[in-house]
């Protein structure tokens, strides 16, 4: 008998949904990340206005004074859905535990001078209700946002700020016990040093424009809060105790680096759609960028004593430049 | 001049590779087959670490693309930032 074996080439019909298809071709198949985002979001047949806000629709374009012609223009370049998010933070949580593992193993902690050990409880601690506060805002920009694009990668955003408010609240039971998390609470609320930055906080909480929230919250602080601590402040605890509380934190300091591209690219995409956009974001920039260089200031001075100013005017012209790169004006 | 190829697996890291490859060889053709995807280009073709990392979002060690590498053909010369194959050497 005579077997002939051939392969036969079978080509799809459609390489994807027509609605993903519409956007970029019908001749490619397309990632996994634009079919978990392009369009997800409902933007037609609302019936009713929300009781809680009757001037705008549940999802509503006009909630910002940032104007663009498709919000699917924003692309997340680690290309961010559920899946490869869980993945990536599955990731750096596993070398995050190992590292907690092996501080407490060894016993590290105890063995951590203690003048370092107060200072890093009281620089560290009390930045846990300003993630908490980031976790906030960002789930606000999520709820009122526009489009999936967008707003899957700020509540993504949102989850790992409460991350870090959890690494940060275990740094503080690892150094010392429970009665840590109540003295930075204190000092969250009374002590003068951090009332600016709690100002700050608490006055984006009640911010309407979702993407003036943005650039406060994601492009500011966090521009400028996560070098001055995860970068100066801990090189200084380094040099004074080894790199204990740099294993500790080692999530915030690559998760920073990590976020930094999304929000660059996010808002490279904004700023170019028109010259309004550019000019709007640039004069929140600049409102924000200063209200912030204040708010720092006494946190700086706290954790880097006499080398506070001319670490924050080098951080500031980081910022600065970074800014420029995208597009900003400042 | 003669062709060099390379072929991978098709997957969610390849698209990525592939997409850079195309950007960097003008002259290089797809061939879209069942669960592989072959490229061929005339007599030279770079794989950049740097357009890699870019389609993909994260940073990214050549070395990688042999986890869904499943041939080529052509002299390898290989870098910390470039692969390429060419009929050079």
């Amino acid at each position: 008998m005579h077997l002939d074996l051939r392969t036969v080439s079978i080509t799809p019909l459609r390489q994807t949904f027509d609605s993903i298809a519409a956007r970029i071709g019908s001749d490619k198949p397309a990632s996994r990340y634009q079919e978990a985002t392009l369009d997800v979001q409902p933007d037609a047949n609302f019936h009713y206005r929300p009781l809680w806000d009757p001037e705008h629709d549940i999802y509503d374009a006009s909630r910002t004074a940032v104007k663009m012609n498709d919000w699917y223009a924003f692309k997340d370049p680690r290309q961010f859905y559920y899946g490869t998010y869980t993945l990536a933070r599955a990731r750096m949580q596993e070398t995050a535990e190992g590292d907690f593992t092996f501080v407490e193993s060894r016993g590290l902690a105890n063995n951590f001078p203690t003048a370092s050990k107060d200072l890093a409880l009281k620089v560290l601690l009390p930045l846990r209700h300003v993630e908490w506060g980031a976790n906030m805002n960002n789930t606000s920009m999520c709820a009122y946002g526009y489009g999936a694009a967008i707003t899957q990668p700020c509540l993504f955003n949102a989850m790992d700020h409460l991350g870090m408010a959890q690494y940060l609240t275990r740094v503080g039971l690892l150094l010392d016990d429970v009665a840590a998390l109540d003295t930075a609470k204190q000092a969250w609320l009374f002590d003068a040093g951090w009332q600016e930055l709690r100002r700050y906080v608490e006055d984006t909480f009640v911010m309407k424009d979702w993407f003036e929230l943005f650039i406060a919250q994601n492009l500011v602080l966090n521009g400028l809060l996560y070098p001055l601590v995860y970068q100066h402040f801990d090189s200084v605890l380094s040099a004074q105790a080894g790199p204990v509380v740099s294993m500790l934190t080692r999530f915030q300091h690559e998760w920073y680096a990590e976020t930094s591209k999304w929000v660059n690219a996010t808002l490279k995409i904004a700023l170019s759609e028109s010259i309004e956009n550019q000019q709007l974001l640039s004069s929140w920039t600049k409102t924000y960028r200063d209200r912030a260089i204040i708010a720092l200031a006494p946190i700086a001075a706290l954790a880097l004593g006499d080398k506070a100013e001319a670490v924050m005017a080098e951080l500031v012209e980081e910022f600065n430049a970074r800014a420029i790169k995208f597009g900003l004006t400042l | 001049m003669s062709n060099v190829f390379i072929i991978f697996q098709t997957n969610e890291d390849t698209r990525n590779i592939v997409e850079a490859i195309l950007q960097d060889n003008d002259a290089a053709s797809v061939n879209e087959q069942p669960a592989m995807v072959r490229i061929d280009s005339p007599g030279m073709l770079r794989i950049r670490r740097e357009t890699v990392e870019d389609k993909m979002g994260r940073d990214f060690d050549l070395q990688e693309l042999h986890v869904n590498l499943i041939s080529l053909s052509g002299n390898i010369n290989e870098t910390d930032d470039e692969f390429s194959l060419s009929w050079k050497h």
